[in-house]
């Protein structure tokens, strides 16, 4: 009975902290589609003006390639973190961390979950 | 309803009442209420949208003013109020105008607001309220930013290059990223202090600001607001 009830107030922490959080898709939305594109093609309003072209979320091959650690990094400390363009700013002062994971879990629907 | 009152008085009123149909903001005595009343629709007065979640940040249909007086010149909100140009070419929420195009994304100016120009008279009196508008005199009093010079090539790399502020401002007309507000005129609209004050810890002021915070410590800070000095005092 105990380990039900611990189970149960987990599951509504966990639940109370993800709608804190907010969907991934509407941080997206805020903060990312400016350079990524509305759409995470990498085409956003900014891109045309950018030296380094941003990331095509849409791309399953290339972003396959990156573990969900490596994603969550580059959205807390900016691209220069993993030797990536400046351009890629750090979002760690913007974003906690239940935030940043639901933005790793926006761009895994986003590059890999098509239909 | 009208009965009981004279007929010069019910003239009177009736001239008043037609007259404040198009009533400038300057007939009014307080200010304060006008200004709350013509610009709070879309301008934030108070900071209570800090209180509310994230995604308050998609509604705004304007810059909070409720630190306008930590954040802007006096002078140069005069002159703008009377002719107000775009300073954020994909207005103060990008994602809400931009739209897929063959060419990758655009901003859809249609879906732009522009801002009412007012006379001189109601100019100053806007300029002089949001002027008392300062809540956060302790991050000014904080800032430790003395205005200096740097060279135009070293300026413009660290904007760039190193920094990567370009990829959201513009330093030069066309020149930048468009979902941030243009930055080379910054140096004439906003006070030195809140200048670097911002860039170091823009949550601070704002806390579901778009603007990231990098990894620039004071003297590298102060760089930057050194170059949009350089670039400021260049604008007619």
């Amino acid at each position: 009975m105990k380990t039900l009830l611990l189970a149960a107030t987990l599951s509504l922490v966990s639940t109370t902290a993800l709608a804190e959080a907010g969907s991934g898709k509407q941080l997206y939305s805020i903060y990312c589609t400016q350079c990524h594109g509305v759409a995470g093609d990498g085409k956003g309003i900014n891109a045309a003006q950018m030296a380094v072209q941003p990331r095509d979320h849409t791309d399953t091959k290339e972003m396959s390639a990156r573990t969900d650690e490596e994603l969550f990094k580059v959205i807390e400390h900016g691209g220069k973190s993993i030797n990536k363009s400046v351009l890629m700013p750090p979002w760690g002062d913007n974003l906690n961390d239940d935030e940043i994971h639901a933005l790793v879990g926006h761009l895994r629907e986003l590059c890999c979950q098509k239909n | 309803m009208t009965k009981g009152i004279p007929v010069k008085l019910r003239l009177t009123l009736g001239i008043a009442a037609v007259l404040a149909v198009g009533v400038p903001l300057a007939v009014h005595a307080d200010t304060a209420a006008d200004v709350k009343q013509q610009c709070g629709s879309c301008h934030a007065l108070d900071h209570d949208y800090a209180k509310a979640a994230k995604h308050e940040r998609a509604e705004r249909k304007a810059p909070p003013l409720d630190y306008a007086g930590n954040k802007f010149r006096r002078e140069w909100l005069y002159s703008w109020l009377q002719n107000p140009v775009r300073l954020r070419l994909a207005g103060v929420f990008p994602p809400a105008h931009a739209k897929a195009s063959a060419d990758g994304d655009v901003v859809d100016t249609a879906t732009l607001a522009k801002h009412p120009a007012l006379d001189a008279a109601q100019a100053g009196k806007v300029a002089d309220y949001l002027m008392t508008l300062t809540p956060f005199d302790a991050l000014i009093a904080a800032e430790t930013y003395q205005p200096g010079s740097i060279a135009q090539r070293m300026g413009q790399m660290n904007f760039g290059k190193f920094k990567g502020c370009d990829g959201c401002h513009q330093d030069a007309p066309d020149k930048g990223g468009v979902s941030g507000p243009e930055l080379y005129t910054a140096w004439q609209r906003l006070q030195p202090a809140f200048i670097s004050a911002y860039i170091t810890q823009p949550a601070a002021w704002d806390p579901h600001t778009m603007m990231p915070v990098g990894d620039a410590n004071a003297a590298a800070v102060h760089k930057l607001a050194n170059y949009l000095k350089l670039i400021g005092e260049k604008q007619p």
